[in-house]
């Protein structure tokens, strides 16, 4: 089902065969999914396909029954948040996760302040403006509380956040669900910043067309399986939808079905003439 | 180090470029900010503050001992053992846990270290160094117990208060009681050294001119980053109101006895804490643990070690207090940490403005707190009501500081400072 590796670039990252269960929830089945540096993934899915579940186990938030992650060319177990962090993968998780009793700048850089035995909170709070900035955040203080802040503000605070350190590797779990269209359009410039700086962006949406306009390839998930890979430039969003839904009739069944009758008939010839191949 | 290669054009400070910001500049700016801030239920300190006062005056009205000299000395010198304690409540309730067993643990090491110096002639400093072992393992216990068993504090503690108070009783043995010898360190630290007159002044000059600077380093930093700072006469103002109200309590202070070294010590542990709280990682930490767990570990915190932490450092002060408390009595006895200890270092904290929802709070809380439960023990023995007197007002005082955490937390997540 891998379509389409262009040569050139470095795979970042890359999963096979990842499993997933809570319980007797099968929430991931052997999920493939490859990243390249300078390459924006969208994964779409409907709710429940397992979407979340993944980003997590790529945050060592949760970790993977089975399967393999290998980052950089290497093999890497993801225990826990910080070796995601350690190993320059960043995330923005769908609830955020913000601290709401600390203010823009200290949930910002939570876990990676400046200068842990003397905090320095101007440092930190100029990079914090210039962060901002970038995003064209409209935060009027960063000296408040996240509690204080609108939906949108926080969505902006968590991306600003996963900015910070060098990560390689930016996932962002539907970072546009609370952003007007001025956002969002700042969101997705940044994506392409992102991708135009070398670094791999995984992200997850509902909106087809910011993944139609930002993304280089399209995972679908469904049910927690891999359920369809396109090429963001060409597909239709009939055909994403399709394979979202699980429509029995889209392109990636009647391809399926295609490539099966192909391989019956040439088995059953290979069948009668035997012989006469090699 | 921090000084932009390029400084903007001098308009707005980088922080004040919103137009919805509403400009507080001067020290009309600042007083206008704090009653915000009060307003939308960041209260702080105010309302111990406050109560001090209301306290202060009710009991001098009543007997006009209260505000005497000897009477505050006193008075100062019995708060410093359950401050303490106090402060390392404060430090589990900030992670938005508990221990009810640091009185039990208090007398239990009070009582390690009396057996250990009385009894067997250990020399005072190891056995107060194996107290403060003993307490660690105890702290790392409850640790362990949360972190890898899921086992709430509030019963692990509550198990520990009684296992601990049975080893003390057991330590103790049918004596009873270990006499703490008059001439010896531990006693003549919580009772009998005091500053010299001329030394508590050079300190509280110390302490102003400390504030001042560190005020206008931060000031000079920010200016040099483009931020909004204090301004300096607010700084000077500040410094120079806290040089008077030292130096005249010293003064006070001084008429009677003086400053004890234990108070200097209980002062100096909560600067440090306060310090740890809001200017290190560690106490970053403590404040995103206690606010939200969950996103602290996803940003890389290792939340099992600031739990451990937070019931070490608590058990460790608990011991530190137990210690200093049986070093005022020159005894450790079988009710040492025992009877109203446990509940006065909780109350305290929390009468001080720590939340017993977790992630807010400061060191200054068990200062403060300590002195309100002080206050109205003095008061009310000076009034010879007996302690059942004093359980019910505490206990009332208590309410009405966890009604006013409550209110305040109401009021924050309506004014949106949840
Ligand atoms: N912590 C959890 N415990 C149990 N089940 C979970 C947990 N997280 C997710 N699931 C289940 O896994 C499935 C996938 O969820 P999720 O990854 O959040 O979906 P999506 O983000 O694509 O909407 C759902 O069926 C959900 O109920
Ligand atoms: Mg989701």
């Amino acid at each position: 089902m891998t379509t389409m590796p262009s040569p050139t670039r470095t795979t970042l990252l890359s999963l096979r065969g990842v499993s997933k269960t809570f319980g007797a929830v099968n929430a991931l089945t052997d999920i493939d999914l490859d990243v390249d540096a300078g390459e924006v993934v969208a994964i779409v899915g409907d709710n429940g396909a397992g979407k979340s579940t993944l980003v997590k186990v790529l945050a060592g938030v949760h970790q993977a029954d089975s399967g393999s992650i290998t980052f950089d060319g290497s093999d890497v177990q993801i225990a826990d948040p910080s070796a995601a962090i350690h190993l320059g993968i960043a995330t923005v998780f769908q609830d955020l996760s913000l601290c709401e009793n600390l203010n823009v700048v200290e949930n910002l850089f939570l876990g990676q302040e400046l200068s842990p035995l003397r905090l320095d909170e101007v440092a930190m709070e100029v990079r914090s403006w210039e962060l901002l900035r970038q995003l064209s955040a409209k935060i009027p203080t960063v000296r408040i509380p996240i509690a204080s802040l609108s939906g949108g503000q926080r969505q902006t605070v968590a991306i600003a956040r996963s900015l910070l350190g060098d990560p390689r590797v930016i996932i962002l779990d539907e970072p546009t669900a609370a952003l007007g269209v001025a956002q969002t359009a700042e969101v997705l410039d940044l994506i392409e910043r992102l991708r135009e700086r070398g670094l791999g962006v995984i992200m997850i949406s509902h909106n087809m067309e910011d993944v139609r306009a930002v993304a280089d390839r399209v995972v679908v998930l469904r049910l927690g399986r891999n359920n369809g890979e396109f090429d963001a430039h060409t597909v239709s969003s009939s055909e994403v939808v399709a394979a979202i839904t699980g429509a029995t009739d889209n392109v990636v069944t009647r391809r399926r079905d295609r490539l099966q009758n192909l391989e019956e008939q040439s088995g059953m010839a290979s069948s009668h003439d035997g012989k006469e191949t090699t | 180090m921090t000084t932009p290669t390029t400084t903007p054009p001098r308009t707005a400070a980088l922080d004040q470029s919103d137009e919805r910001l509403r400009q507080s500049e001067g020290l009309r700016g600042a007083l206008k900010s704090f009653l915000d801030s009060v307003r939308a239920g960041d209260v702080g300190a105010l309302p111990v503050v406050v109560g001090l006062l209301l306290i202060g005056t009710i009991f001098q009205a009543l007997n006009p001992v209260f505000l005497s000299s000897g009477n505050l000395v006193n008075l100062i010198l019995d708060s410093c053992a359950v401050g303490v304690i106090s402060l390392g409540i404060v430090c589990v309730l900030l992670v938005g846990e508990i221990d009810l067993s640091v009185g039990s643990v208090s007398g239990f090491t009070a009582a390690i270290v009396a057996v250990l110096f009385v009894r067997h002639n250990v020399n005072w400093v190891l056995a107060v160094l194996i107290a403060c072992v003993v307490a660690c393992v105890i702290g790392l216990l409850y640790g362990v117990l949360l972190t890898k068993f899921g086992m709430p504090s509030f019963v692990s503690s509550l198990s520990g208060l009684l296992a601990f108070l049975g080893l003390q009783l057991a330590l103790l043995g049918t004596q009873g009681s270990v006499n703490l010898p008059f001439d010896s360190k531990i006693v003549g630290f919580a009772q009998l050294d005091f500053v010299p007159p001329w030394l508590s002044y050079v300190l509280a000059a110390l302490a102003a001119v400390a504030l001042f600077l560190s005020g206008y380093e931060t000031m000079v930093r920010r200016r040099r980053a483009n931020l909004s700072a204090r301004p300096l006469n607010l700084l000077v103002i500040r410094s120079v109101a806290l040089l008077i109200a030292l130096e005249l309590l010293f003064w006070y202070l001084n008429q009677d006895r003086g400053v004890g070294w234990m108070v200097v010590f209980f002062v100096t542990l909560v600067l440090a804490l306060n310090y740890a709280i809001t200017r290190t990682r560690w106490g970053r930490s403590l404040l995103a643990v206690g606010g939200n767990a969950e996103a602290a570990r996803r940003s890389g915190i290792n939340v099992r070690n600031v739990y451990w932490s937070a019931f070490v450092l608590c058990s460790l002060l608990a011991a530190v207090g137990g210690i200093l408390a049986a070093g005022r009595l020159a005894s450790a006895n079988l009710s040492s940490g025992t009877g109203d200890v446990n509940l006065n270092a909780i109350a305290a904290a929390v009468i001080g403005g720590t939340s017993l929802f977790g992630g807010r709070g400061s060191a200054f809380s068990a200062l403060l707190g300590t002195l309100v439960i002080a206050a109205i023990a003095s008061g009310l023995t000076l009034l010879n009501l007996d302690s059942s007197y004093r359980f019910v007002i505490t206990g009332l005082v208590l309410a009405i500081a966890v009604a006013i955490d409550s209110l305040a937390r109401k009021s924050r997540v309506s004014h949106g400072r949840a």
